[in-house]
């Protein structure tokens, strides 16, 4: 008899399988993801969770008996029948079998699985369109900044520290009094001299003896010694302890469509996702305006209906007033994000612009503003579809050299695009603006 | 170390277990199988696992190590998700027929629950595995850890040099015909070591006998067939085949070598299963008898604490739960219920039997000493025939077993023989066939097809009692068929009492 512990073989040996599996059922993990991230919130895009796509799509047919025909069964657990009963069909079923079909057939018709964070953001992202190697590092949680800590005596060789390994070398031989070459060298010219002369033999006999100890001595105490040898070490740095808040803004008056939202949702979940990545502490405050504006939810930011005119200017105010209250600008970092269909009530656009200029763009580290449009919506053929009046607005203070980003959204696709000129500049986007 | 068996000695206390514990345990029990049991079982290897890697095995049907596909992905993910909800628990083992016995413990088992394991899986499925006629005859015990190696190698190896989705879409169409894939009657015993040698010998040959002037002779004007032309023909071809993958690996006429060589691995992993599937009540029945039996007379000898035993009992009754039909916890007959019971009532007609069991079985009622009965039945029996030869009415009437007859003509179901002196007989019978594959498993056979015409494949599916084929999934396969075979694919359904066609499925030459 063998007894193996086979608990410390390399686990995730179904890792490949699975991989296979989720590629196989690619498109409809990503409906089933899209469909999960739009329930949930913005801060839990970044945990896994279960998903649940159609059973046909990855059925494994095979021959089977369909339903029709004589069957017979026989049950356990006989009550009150006799031979000879006649016994109504169950609804829905064939007969009074129970199951007897497939483990997976029939009853269920969705098949619900979990996806790790990884999976689950990979997919996500995927969907947005993001170049690969942005998704990479949304994706790679542990994203230590590696710092030089002092030595070791166990490391890869890469880390081998020779400096400091020789002076541990050379202070062992000075304290073990390790011969040195030299000196040895110095013996043997001085063998060579006295060789041949008689009357020096005992010299010699004695000169030779040292000679010898010498030798030895300098085999059994070696040059280096695998107690010398030291490494580099490094220690993974702590992110610094930084926070910022993401203001969310968004008009949710009539005419901005769910469709438009979920635009918006997307976009305001990436700009958690990348702030997620560089701060330790994001906070998120949702401010919904129609003509006047209020702090809420994400529940009723995403989902509750309003109704109203569009005076955009009322957002800022409450994020001005917010910013003053809880985010002072020396101790936060501030982003803000606002999603609009770009209508605004006349005349509010210039008290819109000169908050922007005076209060908001100066505590801010960045603003974005996002135009959502239907998809595949032009306008009229040939005619062009002119500017909004947000737009215009927000494009003459860019051309002023305000730090604004801005973009009009009618697709997934185009979200990304919007975050190159925020993070390319700071490193976390390196050669992924192609 | 074979400890001695002194009254006051327990194997363990408390719930922890280390591996010398494991030893002493699988020699107490050694000694109670081999000795008073009689049992035979291959050189055992346990090894300890983790949870996840208790899944893994799940996925991949039980096999150590098995090749690469995204079903076994799929049934990971499923069987992770209800584990994880918490819907089910994990399997406390998983057995494999190979020699050396494996079995999988799983680390997170208490001392009590391994020792169950190792009676159950280590001596019950062990014995049954290296002495029931159909595992010997259809599997080969030697040889299948090897095998299961190189069909993964082989497979790798194919995906490096035809691309994953290429094998991938291979792998789905065999998996499709996996049950249509073994051969029912016998032909010789299955001989997995040399599979691999096989295979490198067969790519020599072609390479070797490989000569491109063959390609230059003119191709000679076919004559219309005569009708001696198609029985030689059909003789040639091994027709009618029930084996639908040897069929198409021998004579599919569009595939490449390597892909009849994954046809075969599958057919050939599919025939191994074939004697698990036939003997499912036996095999649980024998394995939960012998942990029982083990396990009594290790308490008995005092090795074995009092609160052990009720923690074997509490796992072992819910292990042979069996719900009535009403139930709502009812999906079928427990195989583990209804083998067990069998296995018990075997032993009760040996030891105490009535007027009845005498009548109904003359041959062993009253001998005293079950054991050789029962090693007998396992030796030479398998499930259908096993119930046909040894339900006994007593055990008909304590599980209240009734025959109900299901026919989609009639308007109700009818209670057609039940748990009296005139219905023994017919539930018995009845119930047999449950476990008969030949009558539960569709009967579909290669039945012509011309090579030098259109190619066209026919088969039949011999409808017994009008039981058709599942449409939607008949057509899936179809097509799987048809990407195989390169040609057009007709099924027809013909009734099994008179031959009349009921239905015909037919596809298309894949484009």
């Amino acid at each position: 008899m063998q007894i193996l512990d086979r608990r410390l073989n390399p686990s995730g040996r179904s890792l490949p399988n699975r991989q296979r599996f989720l590629r196989r059922a690619k498109a409809l993990v990503q409906e089933a993801v899209r469909d999960a991230s739009a329930k949930r919130g913005i801060r839990a895009a970044d945990t896994g969770g279960e998903v649940s796509i159609p059973l046909h799509g990855i059925r494994e047919p095979n021959f089977q008996l369909g339903a029709g025909g004589r069957r017979d069964h026989v049950l356990p657990g006989n009550k009150q029948y006799r031979e000879g009963d006649e016994i109504a069909r169950p609804q829905g079923g064939e007969g009074g079998s129970g199951s007897e079909g497939a483990p997976e057939g029939g009853g269920e018709d969705a098949f619900r699985f979990a996806l790790s964070r990884e999976e689950f953001l990979s997919i996500y992202l995927d969907d947005l369109e993001l170049p690969d190697l942005a998704k990479r590092r949304l994706i790679d949680a542990s994203d230590p900044a590696w710092q030089r800590a002092g030595y070791a005596v166990s490391g890869t060789p890469a880390n081998l520290s020779i400096a400091r390994t020789m002076r541990n070398s050379l202070s062992r031989r000075i304290a073990l009094k390790r011969p040195k070459p030299e000196a040895a060298a110095v013996l043997e010219a001085e063998i060579a001299a006295l060789d041949g002369k008689p009357d020096q033999a005992e010299q010699l006999l004695r000169l030779r003896a040292e000679l010898e100890r010498q030798l030895l001595r300098a085999r059994r105490i070696p040059y280096i010694d695998p107690i010398d040898v030291r490494y580099r070490r490094f220690e993974p740095q702590p992110r610094p302890v930084a926070r910022a808040v993401m203001f969310c803004l968004m008009d949710v008056s009539g005419s901005m469509t769910e469709e438009m939202k979920d635009l918006a949702k997307r976009f305001y979940t990436l700009l958690y996702l990348f702030l997620q990545r560089r701060y330790k502490h994001v906070e998120i405050v949702f401010i919904r305006h129609t003509h006047e504006a209020s702090e809420v939810d994400e529940e009723a930011f995403f989902h509750s209906r309003e109704t109203g005119g569009t005076l955009v200017s009322t957002a800022l105010v409450e994020m001005q007033r917010i910013v003053a209250d809880r985010f002072p600008p020396s101790d936060w970092n501030i982003y803000a994000a606002q999603a609009s269909d770009g209508d605004n009530a006349a005349g509010d656009s210039q008290r819109t612009g000169q908050l922007l200029v005076e209060h908001i763009l100066p505590a801010c580290q960045y603003y974005a503003y996002i135009e959502v449009g239907r998809d595949g919506d032009q306008g009229i053929p040939g005619f062009p579809r002119g500017a909004t009046d947000l737009w215009r607005t927000y494009e003459a203070l860019a051309a002023a050299g305000a730090p604004l980003a801005m973009k009009k959204v009618r697709h997934r696709q185009d979200i990304f695009p919007v975050f190159r000129e925020l993070f390319a500049k700071r490193g976390l986007l390196d050669g992924a603006s192609a | 170390m074979n400890a001695p068996v002194d009254g006051g000695r327990l194997l363990w206390q408390g719930a922890d277990w280390d591996f010398a514990t494991l030893e002493r345990i699988h020699d107490a029990c050694a000694q109670v199988a081999t000795g008073e049991m009689g049992l035979e079982v291959y050189p055992n290897r346990i090894e300890v696992i983790s949870a996840e890697q208790m899944l893994d095995a799940y996925a991949s049907t039980g096999l150590p190590l098995f090749y690469r596909h995204w079903s076994f992905g799929k049934h990971f993910a499923q069987h992770e998700a209800m584990y994880r909800r918490g819907l089910r628990g994990l399997a406390y083992e998983i057995v494999i027929n190979a020699e050396p016995c494996v079995s999988y413990v799983m680390e997170e088992n208490t001392a009590t629950m391994q020792a169950l394991v190792i009676a159950h899986a280590a001596f019950g499925h062990n014995h049954f595995f290296r002495n029931n006629r159909l595992f010997r005859e259809w599997t080969d015990a030697r040889g299948i850890l090897d095998y299961l190696e190189f069909a993964r190698g082989y497979i790798q190896s194919c995906e490096e040099r035809f691309g994953e989705p290429e094998v991938e879409r291979l792998l789905d169409s065999a998996h499709a015909l996996m049950n249509q894939g073994v051969h029912r009657h016998r032909r010789r015993a299955p001989d997995l070591l040399s599979e691999q040698r096989r295979e490198q010998e067969r790519r020599q040959h072609d390479e070797r006998m490989y000569n491109v002037l063959w390609s230059t002779l003119p191709e000679r004007a076919s004559a219309p067939p005569s009708q001696g032309e198609t029985a030689r023909r059909r003789a040639l071809l091994q027709l009618p085949q029930e084996n639908l993958l040897y069929f198409l690996e021998k004579s599919a006429p569009r595939l490449a070598p390597w892909q009849r060589e994954v046809l075969r691995i599958v057919r050939n992993i599919a025939q191994y299963f074939l004697p698990q599937r036939q003997t499912k009540v036996m095999n649980e029945g024998c394995a939960t008898y012998t942990h029982h039996r083990i396990l009594h007379r290790l308490h008995e000898q005092g090795r074995i604490s009092d609160g052990a035993l009720l923690e074997v009992l509490h796992s072992h009754a819910a292990v042979i739960f069996q719900p009535g039909f009403d139930d709502p916890r009812y999906s079928g007959i427990n195989p583990y219920a209804l083998g067990f019971a069998m296995m018990s009532d075997i032993e009760r007609i040996c030891r105490s039997p009535t007027e009845e069991d005498r009548q109904w079985f003359p041959d062993f009622a009253g001998c005293g000493e079950p054991m050789p009965v029962l090693r007998h039945a396992w030796t030479e029996f398998r499930d259908e025939s096993f119930i046909l030869q040894y339900l006994s009415p007593h055990l008909i009437r304590e599980m209240r077993l009734f025959h109900l007859l299901d026919d989609a003509a009639a308007p109700v179901l009818r209670v057609a023989a039940m748990h009296d002196e005139r219905g023994y007989r017919r539930v018995r019978q009845a119930l047999a066939r449950q476990y008969d594959p030949a009558w539960t498993d569709p009967d579909i056979q290669v039945v012509d097809v011309d090579l030098a015409g259109d190619r066209r494949l026919i088969l039949e599916h011999a409808a017994i009692d009008g039981r058709l084929l599942d449409e939607k999934d008949a057509k899936q396969v179809m097509r799987h068929l048809a990407s195989l075979w390169g040609y057009e694919v007709l099924l027809r359904e013909v009734a099994a009492a008179g031959g009349a066609t009921l239905r015909e499925h037919a596809v298309g030459p894949p484009r």
